[in-house]
């Protein structure tokens, strides 16, 4: 059991080494470096010095990926060269941000992702099944931007209920921005959770198809207790996996939604960053996001391995 | 004649594969649905330019933002510009560009899959790492990184959206090969002595090849999802060209009072992307691919 | 007539065509079961006997619906009774056995909770009383320490191990009837004969009634009193089981039996012609005509009813049953071909083989070294000689498919050689094999399903190996593969199917005529037989026997199915855990003296007769990795004379005929030891 932990943890710390060195790589190949990307037309002479020396471009790559790296294993992301500031301090408010938007929204969108994904399968193909599972295709496939325009027009145009778009600076307090992303959180929830039920849905109709549910309807067990008890865990435990990449997503993916409710998140700085040409800063970010998806993955994969009897016993009964 | 080995009695020739599956597609709504709006789009893609009954370029402040009229059946948006032409006009690039980025997508996920799904092992481990460590960083992130440093141009925009979509291609491919690897017809194969490639071709490819096309179909809108998007962001089409998530990008400030401007193209993308999923699904019935237990849409 | 507990009337179950059609599973079933009583439920796949067996329950499955009848317990019928009133009765009054256990038992909940789920839903016991009574249950079933089992996982206990808990559960609400669907199929041969032991006790102890359904007449034989025969969805025949069985009045029935391979008989049994039609294509005449014998123009117009004999006690549904001839085999039987004289040529030689499967470390694989001090298979010596059957018998992890695939190429050889027509020594690595000696060796596999491809047509796929050994093109190819499928007794229009579109006979016929294609000196068969329905088994056997003749091919034949090994052999080698125990002509190994695993093997055999009762001489342990010393089956050999057993390995002794047996005891000594207690097994 432990082997099989450690054997796991050992093989996310190589993804995350192996996604560093992507990040580093890949901002190195791009033509130009950091300064000059910056800096455009201006970059030559003292400035570009001083900005090679500010950001330690003066050295070589190899060298500059291990000082890069071991600052990053201590939370030191670097310089900003838009913000003038070491970028840890851009990332706290954003981090914290985005932290608030992704975690309402998973309150809210994974019971209701649960639920609706086992009423879907239970009355599969009737009236609540087909209802649901349009409304979830269809926020699935709409584009982000598309969905959460048409909410921010129906909904604060339109009807003037709620406001659109957040006006608040990125350093408030976290429940000052609690009464202001009521419509981003609906908007974020809808496609996750419209992910999420799809999964679960799929997962519990293929369970309920299965012999050992078959023989449990023989035996004369109660429908409900069929439900709870042997049919539900074996069908969320391959929906944890669906869960975990849901959170990923959230945490980074809603780039295109904060921009549209002007949301200051860790996805609206992405669009900054780039627009800003601030390299120092995206590179920390897609270390950053991409170590959060890595981190959830193997969090979701030991789950699953603690929760599934076969694997459990593989390991205690020798 | 009694007796005999029971004869079979469909003894009609096997009518070609394609014309089968195109028929199975119809015959159910969803499907008949999805493939007409399809169809509809690309023809609407191709035909365009021959009925704007407007430039798409003509730029006319005093013409601003006026709602939909005889003149102009859609309006004009804020600068003045017809938004029936630049509507019909603005999937052309999103189509040709999701087309053959797809198509990229297809080829290289494909083959890397069936050759991580072929040669298994360690390589297998360590190349399905590498693209697993790929898939964590943001698309978004990196594609518009690409873009911002390389250009918007179609050059730059199709190989890149191939290389991040075919991610998943790989995935699906993979897992294709070992099933087909662990049946008894490619031991039997191999038992004989037949070639590796000839079993790659001939035994394995024949029989992986729907499921990578289904995924491949998915894949589509997918990316015509994320390339809207990054015209959305700015990052994609540069102007004038016309195209539906630049439309909707510039309108949405003035929905308030121009809707029109920001429903059409809305109503144009999100048609396109709900009719290729139906279609996608569609095929994968049709060929008899169950993806109710792999992929949530 | 208060003693029938279960009613059918006239049912009939189908399902509604995508064009529309109501296409019937089951016609017009009528049915009594008594208290007390074990029915017999016969057909093969497509008989409609597991639809009407959960429809004794009132389960239908999804997608089919009841078109008529009833289905009557205790004068409910229970297809007309909502899920409520159904719960009641399920588990309680009538249970059912599944056919796979390991994939019915719930996986996240274990053994102890799921039993006790059943008494707590239909008993009235306490918690202390629940567990005593699990404990008995799985006591009842000859499941050892129940406590440890119960806190077992389903996925933790083997395939027997499993079905019994399947039984123990079923019991656990005291049903009056137990539904068996299939409850021993997939077991090892003498975990079979001990599960139908407890089954037959469990119906003597509690006078539960029983419904068996199965395909293996040989089960059915075992646990049955009346015996009723399925056929495209109807009842043609029932009876008392001994009347059935032995002296079956309606043709398919007389026909199954005569197809099935029996210890008691010499040679090949003869098959029926055709396959059972499919629901979809059943006319308004009998659904035996096509295959029938003795039929008459009426039976093409007109379907028989089912006629009730006084006399005998026996339902039959069939116009002229008084036309069939005596059922006699001895006279129905095929020439025997024993006595060919063979040539002595030797075409393989396995030279102390072994094989294993153990994980190498990287040293050695890095150096292509194997090694394992206790194999999976060791010291494998045996001589074939060209044109003979020789047949490798064992139960599952005997290591007979092993061998077989190391004669192919197909996995590494740890030690030994294997030799091809005396002098070539054939490689264990496929590449370094050259390609007369690929052409040379032939293999079939034992699932049509998966050793066809499905995306060629039958024409692509016998043009393979005339491609790749002979370099056939165009009206020469097509015309050797029209030569091919008339020989498997498959006309030209066969050539644009595709697998899906044929029946598991047809694509067997196919992996056959595939195997000859490339005119091989061997074939290896891995079980041909095993996934193929009773009466299609003898069509194909009876083929592979006819080309053997006409090609002068060798077969190497592997099975577990002792009777169609001692049908279709000319010498047999019994396996235990990988090493040889007994080798020798097919008539010397299945009479005495025997090794003792052969003996067990043997004893296990289900015959379709109820008077030829199985004797369990071993309990059906599985074991997991053979002894490091000593004798292999010393784990479970009734004759075990103590440590010499344990660790020396047994010679090699050399009776009639080249008959080899390994034993420690002295062979004979062992014969006389076996006669005697045959002898006195006979008297009980």
């Amino acid at each position: 059991m432990f082997f099989l932990i450690s054997k796991r943890v050992a093989l996310g710390l190589i993804t995350l080494f192996i996604v560093s060195l992507i990040t580093f790589i890949g901002v190195e190949v791009l033509p130009g470096d950091a300064c000059t990307v910056y800096l455009e037309r201006e970059a030559y002479g003292d400035a570009l010095a001083a900005c090679y020396k500010r950001l330690g471009l003066d050295i070589p790559s190899y060298e500059r990926y291990l000082i890069w790296a071991t600052n990053t294993l201590q939370f030191d992301f670097g310089f900003s060269l838009s913000g003038q500031m070491p970028i840890n301090e851009v990332l706290g408010p954003r981090i914290k941000n985005s932290m608030v938007l992704a975690i309402t929204a998973i309150l809210i969108g994974i019971p209701f992702a649960l639920v609706l994904g086992i009423i879907t399968a239970l009355w599969r193909d009737k009236m609540p099944d087909i209802i649901i599972s349009s409304l979830a295709i269809f926020s699935m496939t709409i584009p982000e931007f598309i969905s959460s325009t048409l909410l921010i027009l129906i909904v604060a145009i339109w009807l003037g209920w709620l406001p659109g778009i957040v006006i608040v600076p990125s350093d408030v307090t976290v429940m000052e921005l609690l009464s202001n992303i009521i419509l981003p959180v609906i908007a974020i929830s809808m496609i996750m959770t419209a992910h999420m039920l799809r999964m679960v849905r799929s997962s519990v109709i293929q369970v309920m198809a299965s012999d050992y549910v078959q023989m449990s309807i023989l035996k004369g067990v109660p429908y409900w207790r069929m439900v709870f008890k042997h049919v539900l865990p074996n069908a969320l435990l391959p929906a944890i996996n669906v869960v975990a990449l849901t959170i990923a997503w959230l945490l980074g993916g809603v780039v295109v939604t904060e921009v549209v409710f002007n949301y200051p998140g860790l996805g609206r700085l992405v669009i900054e960053s780039i627009s800003n040409r601030d390299l120092p800063v995206v590179q920390a970010l897609a270390l950053i996001l991409a170590s959060i998806y890595v981190g959830i993955n193997l969090i979701a994969d030991l789950l699953t391995l603690a929760l599934n009897p076969r694997l459990k016993t593989l390991q205690t009964r020798k | 004649m009694k007796g005999q080995v029971s004869i079979n009695n469909d003894m009609k020739k096997n009518p070609s594969k394609f014309f089968e599956v195109i028929k199975t597609m119809v015959s159910k709504p969803s499907g008949l649905i999805g493939l007409s709006i399809v169809c509809f789009h690309i023809l609407l893609a191709i035909f365009s330019p021959l009925i704007t009954p407007h430039d798409f370029k003509a730029i006319n402040p005093s013409l601003m933002l006026l709602p939909p009229s005889s003149e102009y059946w859609f309006g004009t948006d804020h600068l003045g510009r017809d938004v029936f032409t630049r509507t019909i006009l603005g999937g052309r690039v999103a189509i040709l560009v999701t087309f053959f980025g797809s198509l990229i997508a297809l080829t290289w996920g494909g083959l890397l899959g069936i050759f991580c799904g072929l040669v298994g092992g360690k390589i297998d481990d360590i190349v399905m790492r590498i693209v697993d460590a790929f898939l964590a960083i943001p698309w978004i992130l990196a594609m518009l990184l690409i873009v911002s440093i390389l250009g918007t141009s179609i050059t730059v925009l199709i190989p890149a959206l191939g290389l991040f979509y075919g991610k998943g291609i790989v995935r699906v491919a993979r897992a294709a090969t070992h099933d087909v690897i662990a049946k008894d017809f490619i031991v039997s194969a191999r038992a004989r002595g037949h070639s590796n490639f000839s079993i790659i071709w001939n035994e394995i490819l024949p029989n992986v090849r729907d499921a990578i096309l289904v995924e491949g179909a998915m894949r589509w809108s997918w990316m015509l999802l994320g390339f809207s998007s990054l015209s959305f962001l700015g990052f994609g089409v540069s102007p004038p060209t016309p195209d539906w998530g630049l439309m909707i990008s510039n309108a949405r400030g003035l929905m308030s009072f121009a809707h029109w401007a920001v429903l059409a193209p809305i109503t144009c993308l999100s048609s396109l992307i709900i009719g290729i999923n139906l279609s996608a699904d569609a095929f994968a019935k049709a060929l008899g691919i169950d993806r109710t237990t792999k992929a949530p849409v | 007539m208060n003693d029938i507990i279960q009613q059918i009337r006239n049912l009939s179950i189908g399902f509604k065509s995508k064009q529309g059609k109501e296409i019937s599973i089951l016609r017009k079933i009528d049915l009594n079961i008594k208290k007390g009583e074990t029915v017999g439920i016969v057909g093969e796949s497509g008989s409609g006997k597991s639809t009407l067996a959960l429809a004794m329950m009132g389960f239908v499955k999804q997608g089919l619906f009841t078109i008529d009848g009833e289905c009557k317990f205790e004068n409910l019928n229970l297809l007309k009774m909502n899920n409520k009133d159904l719960e009641k009765i399920r588990g309680r009054k009538i249970a059912m056995i599944p056919q796979n256990a390991g994939q019915s038992l719930t996986p996240n909940l274990k053994i102890g909770y799921q039993i006790e789920e059943a008494l707590k839903l239909h008993t009235k016991l306490d918690t202390n009383q629940r567990q005593k009574k699990i404990s008995e249950l799985l006591n009842k079933v000859r499941l050892p320490s129940p406590e440890t089992i119960a806190l077992r996982y389903p996925h933790e206990l083997s395939g027997g191990q499993q079905q019994r808990v399947a039984i123990a559960m079923a019991l656990a609400g005291n049903p009056n009837l137990l539904l068996l669907d299939e409850p021993t199929t997939g077991l090892d041969v003498t975990t079979q004969a001990h599960v139908l032991e407890v089954l037959k006790d469990i119906a003597n102890d509690t006078g539960t009634s029983m419904v068996y359904v199965s395909h293996d007449l040989g089960a059915i034989a075992q646990v049955s009193d009346r015996v009723v025969v399925m056929y495209a969805g109807e009842i043609v025949l029932e009876g008392p089981v001994r009347k059935i069985l032995k002296d079956p009045i309606h043709p398919y029935a007389n026909g199954l039996l005569k197809s099935i391979p029996k210890l008691s008989l010499k040679g090949l049994p003869s098959s029926m012609p055709g396959s059972q039609p499919q629901s979809d294509k059943l006319g308004t005449g009998c659904s035996f005509y096509e295959r029938c014998n003795i039929s008459t123009e009426k039976c093409k117009k007109n379907s028989p009813g089912l006629e009730y004999l006084n006399e005998i006690d026996v339902n039959v549904r069939c116009f002229n049953f008084n036309d069939l001839r005596d059922f006699d085999e001895t006279t129905e039987l095929k020439n025997n071909e024993f006595s060919e004289k063979k040539n002595t040529k030797e075409v393989l030689k396995l030279n102390n083989l072994s094989i294993s499967y153990a994980k190498q470390n990287f040293v050695d694989q890095f150096l292509g070294r194997i090694k394992d001090s206790n194999p999976t298979v060791k010291d494998i010596n045996i001589e074939i000689s060209k044109g003979e059957t020789l047949s490798l018998v064992g139960e599952s992890g005997s290591g007979k498919s092993t061998i077989l695939k190391s004669i192919a190429g197909l996995l590494k050889i740890k030690d030994g050689k294997i030799f091809f027509n005396e002098k070539d020594f054939l490689s264990d690595d496929l590449k370094a094999r050259s390609s007369d000696n690929l052409r040379a060796i032939q293999l079939i596999f034992q699932n049509p399903d998966e050793s066809l491809n499905p995306s060629h047509t039958v024409e692509e796929i016998l043009s393979q190996p005339l491609k790749l050994y002979f370099n056939l093109q165009g009206d020469k190819l097509k015309k050797n593969i029209s030569d091919l499928l008339q020989k498997v007794r498959l006309g030209d229009f066969y050539m644009q199917r595709y697998p899906r579109q044929l029946s598991g006979g047809e694509k067997q016929r196919v992996a056959v005529a595939r195997a000859f294609a490339a005119n091989p000196d061997i074939i290896l068969c891995d079980e041909v037989t095993s996934a193929l329905d009773v009466s299609v088994q003898a069509a194909v056997l009876d083929l592979l026997k006819k080309l053997k003749r006409d090609f002068n091919t060798t077969y190497i034949f592997v099975s577990h199915d002792l009777a169609v090994v001692k049908a279709i052999s000319d010498r047999v080698a019994v396996l235990y855990q990988g090493r040889l125990c007994e080798i020798g002509l097919s008539e010397s190994v299945y009479k005495f003296p025997s090794h003792p695993y052969t003996e067990v093997l043997l004893g296990a055999v289900l015959e379709p007769d109820p008077d030829i009762k199985p004797r369990l001489i071993a309990e059906d342990i599985v074991e997991e990795r053979p002894p490091e010393k000593g004798c292999t089956f010393q784990g479970r050999c009734p004759r075990i004379i103590g440590d010499k057993c344990k660790n020396e390995t047994p010679p090699w002794q050399i009776g009639l005929n080249g008959h080899a047996i390994r034993c420690h005891i002295e062979i004979n000594e062992l014969d006389r030891l076996q006669k005697k207690e045959f002898l006195n097994g006979q008297q009980e």
